[in-house]
């Protein structure tokens, strides 16, 4: 029987061995069973590993070689922007006047983080063109529930109970709909027309006094811009609704275009896609939400302000506030690197990250056109939609041409989504790719589409270069084995 | 102006442009209104690296570091010892530039990771299955509310006064979406009270959650909670701390049927509050109502045992609004450093922080109380490593006289609490060597007696 490729790390070593060592208390003090309740006090000790530190770095350091990566290879993965993580912003968040500071010390000691997070939350009011930031959400759906909490609120404090859908489009991100469900509010989705839009006679006719907001990503996840924009929103705030926009394909229009001028109300930006802070393998994120002048007071706590004197200090008291979202003040070593990443571009770097963003997406679209069924002709933004139609019908769908994709080096694309394109895969290149990275992709994309014809197998049991095969996830959720056991 | 994350020179953009058809870039997006395309950010000017790295370190000078200061503070976010190896290896490119690990077959690395945190957690708070991680432990303590209403199909939540009052605040603010009613025992210093515990549970309430340690470090005998809560047809949520549980008895060997927290403490930085790790663990039965992702084991195509993330139809990737939760991005780097850091320390490591940590608090707490006016707050309750200590001086003014002697004594509690100005909570970790809890004493002891002196000479002149 094959093994796991490294053993799971709880059931290593032996007894006596350790990692790291602890510094003796060094005090006169009676020991924890003389001061605790018996009852509270451990038994058993859990079954942790019992290493050295070389093998507990062998183990972590193996792991790390099985994983794709950014700094490895091209990850093209749709709606996700895993563009380049600059090292100088993982050099200012480890500074020892960042890492290692307190969110209780006193304000005159933290002046210096005060002031990146304030300046961070006016810059990012100017790149979205609205009025207030709070830095609090700890990542994308955050910023949607603190949204549209605060969307809630609004109308709640206008007496204005009637309002309980919130109106989504049949292209959004899941998180959307979550996010609306969690927020207490019944989903009401908007189909999409023939040209991948909001469809607008479909969203007129669900627009009434019982719609809250409607969230929209824009450009949508066919990467495609809302192009009716000012004639939704001026639609949707004649019904008494208010626009939410969801940034996850911010980058598309990053210092180009803003929010702000199309109407919305609300914004959350994701820093960990549009502003470099890196994935992480799923997290930490960030989700700044920055809103108009109608959602200003109900913003949460605690925001940080500048006084006459250019002191900072944090803000707390605001009546109207729905509360906290998250302790303290938010993802701050996040917003540490996504300060260094605005610098290093200023405005004109901004736009020509989204400008070459755009051109990248189109230039992909441009050349893998013949091989691939294009639903959507025109320009795409950031990202574009494909469908793997055409190959399935040959007997390779989209999620074996993803999984042989893997064998060029290249993370496959976001698949099965969106849910409105059948066989979708979503490609997203940002503009951190070079003209030569893109011009492989393409070579292996016509390399898989050739394949497909010729030796269809060979996709069929792909990847072939991985270092384990293609995963049973049927089995995974069928027989559920979610821990390691003594 | 050239940028050192933007590859293209001026001829790749004309000969892509040129590939795509089109003469512009303005081209490209004519088809968006052309008012919306004319926008001028006020921002600073592009910086080159050198002058970022100059301006954030000066940024950064202009905080006070706990290395440059004997840092007393805690209350939810712990300044401890970090081995040189969790930082090394958690930072390699593969593990922090990667994405959620959704293609197994180039994500073992990530999946294992989080399959051995899930199992670690579920060995420290002896429950059977743990999720990948929540944002932070006030947002874990929040979903976990959510969760227990879904599990008991009731409205109401019980906060015992141990809860941290930010995971609280946190709580009622998540509460307001599906208006959920959160009732709250005022009881600060633990929750002991099973009487009152007892006459608060209603039959709509679905959860008791309860903090241990405490807020203010408390270690309450909460052997005997989980009967009263389960006979109300209610589930014991308990907040734990997962390093005092290196000491601590389990929680679901006390019948705790959700167990969440903040693993900040175990190889994360304090920075400012984030970003640090929520976890979350609970019984086998309720596993499909847990929310964020889940790494299962599974086999590949040659029947090699391999990871994957599983049971997504409780996610909102799939379910969209019948989703569990709407979590997506969670703190999957952040649980890394608390995995390699619990790999490192062992349980004997563990226990070793614990213990060092709360030998060193009962010393100090010990010679504190003999300062003239000083005594612990809750001298009736156990601690582990913090505590609270009242002193004749109003808290805000000692912690503040102590910074020039370049200690940062500990939290007032009026910052949460208006009504308690002369108490000051103090955390200790094995960051505080024996010398600084000596200088602390020494502090607090000059600060008092100049108090009084002033004292018996105002009332000399009186």
């Amino acid at each position: 029987m094959p093994e796991l490729l490294q053993p799971v790390i709880l059931g290593e070593g032996a007894p006596g061995r350790r990692g790291v060592v602890i510094p003796e208390p060094a005090v006169a003090a009676p020991e924890l069973a003389e001061v605790l309740p018996a009852s509270m006090l451990r038994r058993e000790a859990p079954a942790l590993p019992q290493q050295s530190e070389l093998e507990t770095v062998r183990h972590y350091l193996r792991l790390s070689q099985l994983n794709h990566a950014i700094d490895k290879g091209f990850y093209p993965l749709g709606s996700c922007t895993m563009k380049y993580n600059p090292k100088v912003n993982e050099w200012a968040a480890r500074l020892d006047g960042m890492a290692n500071i307190h969110p209780y010390q006193p304000e005159s000691q933290l002046q210096g983080a005060l002031e990146i997070m304030h300046d961070l939350q006016q810059w990012l009011c100017a790149i979205t063109g609205l009025e207030r930031c709070s830095l609090q959400p700890a990542a994308g759906a955050h910023g949607e529930l603190t949204g549209i909490l605060m969307i809630k609120a609004y109308h709640q404090h206008r007496g204005d109970a009637r309002r309980t859908r919130v109106l989504v489009p049949d292209s959004a991100h899941g998180t959307n709909p979550a996010t609306a469900a969690v927020a207490g509010f019944e989903v009401v989705t908007v189909a999409s027309d023939g040209r991948g839009l909001v469809d607008l006679a479909d969203l007129k006719s669900k627009l009434d006094d019982r719609v809250a907001a409607l969230m929209l990503t824009n450009p949508n996840t066919l990467g495609l811009f809302e192009e009716d924009i000012l004639e939704i929103q001026e639609a949707v705030h004649a019904a008494g609704g208010l626009l939410y926009y969801d940034g996850a394909n911010f980058n598309a229009i990053l210092g180009t275009v803003r929010p702000g001028d199309m109407g919305f109300d609300v914004v959350h930006l994701n820093l960990h896609k549009t502003f470099s802070t890196p994935h992480g393998g799923g997290g930490p994120g960030s989700g700044p939400v920055v809103v108009g002048k109608a959602l200003e007071p109900f913003l949460p706590v605690p925001i940080v302000v500048r006084d006459a004197s250019g002191t900072y200090r944090l803000e707390s008291d605001r009546p109207l506030t729905i509360g906290r979202v998250k302790a303290f003040f938010g993802n701050f070593g996040m917003h540490v690197r996504a300060y260094a990443y605005i610098l290093a571009h200023g405005a004109e770097g901004l736009a020509q990250v989204s400008r070459d963003a755009v051109l990248n997406a189109n230039y992909l679209k441009a050349n893998l056109k013949e091989a691939f069924e294009m639903p959507h002709a025109q320009p795409c933004m950031h990202e574009f939609v494909m469908s793997g139609s055409r190959q399935k019908a040959k007997g390779c769908n989209t999620l074996l041409m993803g999984k042989r994709l893997i064998d060029f080096g290249i993370h496959p694309p976001t698949i099965y989504f969106p849910l409105i394109v059948p066989e979708a895969m979503m490609i997203e290149p940002t503009e951190t790719e070079s003209k030569e990275t893109l011009d492989r992709f393409v070579t292996a994309m016509h390399t898989i589409a050739r394949e497909v014809d010729e030796t269809p197998e060979v996709v069929q049991q792909a990847p072939h270069t991985t270092p384990i095969k293609r995963v049973d996830e049927v089995l995974a959720a069928r027989k559920p084995v979610l821990r390691w056991r003594p | 102006m050239t940028y050192a994350y933007l590859p293209h020179t001026p001829a790749d953009r004309a000969a892509m442009l040129d590939s795509i058809g089109v003469s512009s870039m303005d081209a490209l997006l004519s088809h968006i209104p052309k008012a919306l395309r004319e926008v001028r950010l006020d921002l600073p000017r592009p910086h080159a690296e050198a002058e970022i790295q100059q301006r954030l370190a000066r940024l950064a000078a202009r905080n006070v570091s706990a290395s440059q200061q004997a840092s007393f503070v805690g209350a939810g976010v712990t300044h401890r010892y970090r081995p040189a190896a969790v930082d090394q290896i958690a930072s390699r490119s593969e593990f922090y530039t990667a994405y959620t690990p959704y293609q197994p077959e180039v994500s073992q690395g990530t999946l294992q990771a989080i399959f051995e945190f899930q199992s670690m957690i579920c060995e420290l708070t002896g429950m059977d299955v743990a999720n990948a991680s929540m944002y932070d432990g006030s947002t874990a303590v929040a979903e976990a509310a959510l969760m227990a209403v879904r599990v008991t199909n009731r409205p109401r939540v019980l906060v015992c006064g141990s809860v941290h009052p930010e995971y609280e605040a946190v709580t009622r603010t998540y509460a307001q979406g599906p208006g959920l009613v959160i009732d709250s025992l005022p009881t600060r210093a633990d929750a002991t009270d099973v009487a009152a515990v007892k006459a608060a549970l209603t039959p709509d309430t679905s959860a008791l959650i309860v903090q241990v340690p405490g807020v203010l470090g408390t270690v309450a005998d909460l052997a005997g909670l989980a009967d009263v809560v389960h006979a109300a047809g209610a589930l014991l949520v308990v907040v734990a701390d997962p390093i005092a549980l290196g000491v601590l008895e389990a929680p679901g060997r006390w019948g705790a049927d959700l167990v969440v927290g903040e693993a900040q403490g175990l190889g994360n930085a304090m920075s400012l509050g984030g970003p640090h790790v929520g976890y979350m663990a609970c019984r086998d039965a309720h596993v499909r109502q847990l929310p964020g992702r889940i790494c299962g084991m599974s086999q590949d195509a040659e029947g090699r045992p391999c990871f994957t993330l599983t049971l997504q139809t409780r996610e909102q990737h799939i379910r969209r609004e019948k989703a569990a939760s709407n979590i997506c991005t969670n703190q999957a780097l952040n649980a890394l450093f608390s995995t390699i850091h619990l790999a490192l320390l062992g349980p004997e490591g563990l226990r070793d922080v614990a213990r060092t940590s709360a030998l060193r608090a009962h010393h100090l707490a010990d010679r504190l109380t003999r300062l003239p006016g000083c005594r612990l707050a809750h001298p009736e309750s156990p601690f582990l490593s913090e505590f609270v200590l009242t002193s004749p001086v109003p808290a805000t003014q000692l912690r503040d006289a102590l910074l020039a002697r370049g200690i940062l004594a500990g939290l007032p509690l009026d910052t949460w609490w208006p009504e308690r100005t002369h108490d000051l909570l103090i955390a200790v970790t094995e960051m505080n060597a024996p010398e600084e809890l000596e200088a602390l004493v020494a502090g607090i002891a000059a600060v008092v007696s100049a108090q009084g002196g002033q004292r018996s000479q105002e009332a000399v002149h009186a």
